[in-house]
């Protein structure tokens, strides 16, 4: 039983960020656009995050460090392809790339120290509770936000009339501009909110998954969140099932490491990458479904007239 | 204040030419920026890591060594760009050359003579566009996006080529290193100017390519078809041009360049297998076409200024001690400073004051009548 309640916690830890990225990145594509730098604002929010913890020996510092460096950081993106209108997909890449470059920078001093974790939310009388107390009341705090999350994006984006706005912007920009919606205004918001998401899943790797920093520790995480809305059809609960099953995958591969399974410990870690092929393929053989799912102006570039 | 685009009425010539050299120089501004808060003087900096690496003539070859790679992969990528099909798994299509292209120095060491070497290269680029078939075909037959697949697939590669050379093709008399045996010398890609330094056929290899894909874009039937593909799918379909045709063209194409790339570094620069064979020359390449504006004479030129960005980021790392990465800070901003200054080809750039946003909901509601 213990094994179960711990190898669940394990999921729910290596879900959790790929769930915070791929909601972010959620909204940004609702509203239009894509921003191929999930993996590098995730990994400048795991650099900022570390290190704001190590210096101040506060991870809560850490963790507001880590959204707001995602945040600043999807900044650029957002002026580049929104005021600039530059094409989203090497943008994007370009955001990536930049990433992986400062971040190895800006962290080569933290290479190897000691970090700071985020304690694990602790309520007497019920954490204590077997098995449910752990899994509803034990966890870290950035677990509690990515549900909430969720389930906020949820209804804002299919309750409220501002969420109705925003996905209509994400399926004509001209007629919502012909409307008087302020478009690029909304696209600014959901890409720093996009980033933000980035940064803080970021920061969940550096401040509770492996408080520590190591160089491209968000190891195609950024990407698999992108794979994980095409799975999801841009709808959020299927974001939370897709990044649960990711969770699985991953920690599958490494419990089975553990064990010695004799196959090749590569292979096993190739598993969340090649699962991330089938699952795409899977999901994209129906061409009218996914038509039908994909905001219509994903990924085209918007400059208003006048 | 803000920024408002106004279309041009056609692309500017002016801009077009200008932009790479006017990115260089912003990129310039921001890593002096940087290296000042770094706490190092700028032009100290900028002398050691653009200057003092190319100022004698065997370094010259080290810079040719860094630029092949890139230039073969990233003239195979510009074709994939230009029929907007995104194939960014480059990195994962140069190993696989590497591996496949080993096939021969590895498994056969006893197979000597002039056969070796062409059978090497050309395995390579069966091997990278072998590779680069699995995007295309899951893009053709299931509509999958390429580029999340092809990215996947880097992954996928970088683990299968350690599991390599940590199991079955390690060399059983290296000590248990991580790599193969070393090749025979029939199997080493020999170099150009063995006076004067270490660079090898790749180079040539690279210049060929980007010559033969600028007649390929320029002079022939398929270049245009990649073009009208590229900037109108609907016209292309009109003329009868296949799309799921060009994304296996172009996947194929930039692939076996990939693979080529990934040969030659093995059999030219390393002489075996490694768990490590590329600083992510895949990845760079995607720069190095974008600043040589999709145009192989361009990425020639782009090639060697990014290959200088690696060798001046090992210089700061030895003489300064600052991270190598800075090489990669300085590549991503210059990817960034040129795709900003490319949107002056199509538009110009007005600043307008704050009162601006007030004003303009008249405008606005006459086009929307």
């Amino acid at each position: 039983m213990d094994i179960t309640v711990n190898i669940l916690l394990t999921i729910a830890t290596a879900a959790t960020p790929l769930l915070i990225a791929a909601i972010g990145e959620l909204v940004v594509e609702r509203s239009g656009v894509l921003n191929l730098g999930v993996e590098g604002m995730m990994i400048m929010g795991a650099v900022g995050g570390f290190g704001a913890g190590y210096l101040t020996g506060s991870p809560w510092i850490g963790l507001l460090a880590a959204i707001t460096m995602g945040a600043v950081f999807s900044l650029l993106f957002a002026v580049m392809t929104l005021s600039l209108a530059t094409n989203q997909v090497a943008t994007g890449l370009s955001l990536t790339l930049l990433g992986l470059g400062l971040s190895g920078m800006m962290g080569a001093n933290f290479v190897g120290q000691p970090g700071e974790r985020l304690p694990n939310l602790d309520v007497p009388g019920l954490t204590a509770i077997p098995v449910v107390g752990r899994l509803l009341f034990g966890q870290d705090p950035i677990f509690y936000i990515s549900i909430a999350l969720t389930a906020a994006v949820m209804w804002f984006l299919f309750k409220t009339r501002t969420g109705l706005t925003l996905r209509s912007i994400g399926d004509s920009h001209a007629s919502a501009h012909a409307l008087g919606i302020h478009v690029i205004r909304y696209r600014y918001l959901s890409v720093i909110f996009g980033g933000a998401c980035a940064g803080l899943a970021g920061g969940h790797l550096s401040l509770v998954y492996t408080p520590q920093w190591v160089e491209n520790m968000t190891a195609g995480r950024g990407w698999i969140a992108l794979a994980l809305v095409v799975f999801a059809s841009w709808r959020p609960w299927r974001v939370l099932a897709g990044a649960y099953i990711f969770g699985a995958v991953w920690i599958g591969q490494l419990h089975a490491q553990a064990f010695g399974i004799p196959v090749p410990s590569q292979l096993l870690s190739s598993l969340p990458y090649l699962a991330t092929v089938v699952v795409l393929v899977l999901i994209s053989r129906n061409k009218r479904l996914t038509m039908m799912n994909t905001p219509a102006s994903l990924g085209q570039p918007f400059v208003p007239d006048r | 204040m803000r920024l408002e685009l106004v279309k041009r009425p056609q692309r500017s010539m002016l801009f077009s030419a200008l932009s790479p050299f006017i990115a260089f120089v912003l990129t310039i501004i921001a890593g002096a920026i940087m290296f000042a808060l770094l706490g190092v003087n700028p032009l100290t900096a900028f002398r050691i890591y653009f200057i003092e690496p190319i100022s004698q003539v065997w370094q010259l070859h080290e810079l040719a060594i860094k630029a092949a790679p890139l230039i073969l992969i990233a003239v195979g990528l510009s074709v994939c760009y230009k029929a907007n099909i995104w194939n960014i798994g480059a990195e994962g299509q140069f190993i696989l050359g590497g591996i496949v292209g080993s096939i021969f120095p590895v498994l056969f060491p006893q197979f000597e003579g002039p056969l070796v070497l062409p059978l090497m290269l050309l395995f390579g680029m069966v091997g990278g566009a072998a590779y680069a078939a699995i995007p295309a075909l899951l893009k053709t037959r299931f509509n999958t996006n390429e580029i999340l697949t092809s990215l996947m697939l880097v992954y996928v590669a970088q683990l299968f080529l350690d599991w390599l050379v940590r199991g079955p093709w390690r060399d059983p008399q290296g000590h248990g290193f991580p790599q193969t045996i070393q090749f025979n010398d029939s199997a080493i890609l020999p170099e150009l100017l063995p006076e004067s330094g270490r660079a090898n056929w790749g180079f040539v290899f690279a210049l060929v390519a980007a010559m033969l894909i600028w007649i390929l874009m320029s002079r022939m039937l398929k270049g245009f078809e990649v073009r009208v593909l590229g900037s109108s799918p609907r016209a292309g379909r009109f003329a009868g041009f296949g799309l799921n045709r060009m994304v296996f063209f172009t996947f194929l194409l930039s692939g076996a360049l990939a693979g080529l790339a990934g040969i030659s570094e093995i059999s030219g620069a390393i002489g075996q297998l490694q768990p490590v064979i590329s600083p992510g020359y895949g990845f760079t390449a995607i720069i190095v076409a974008f600043l040589g504006r999709l145009n192989p004479l361009g990425i020639v030129a782009a090639g060697l200024v990014l290959a200088l960005t690696y060798l001046g980021g090992e210089a700061v790392q030895s003489a300064l001690g600052i991270s190598d990465k800075v090489a990669r800070v300085f590549q991503g901003m210059l990817l960034f400073f040129v795709l900003g200054c490319d949107t002056l080809i199509h538009y110009r750039i007005r600043l307008t004051g704050f009162s601006a946003p007030k004003l303009e909901a008249a405008p606005k509601l006459e086009g929307a009548r």
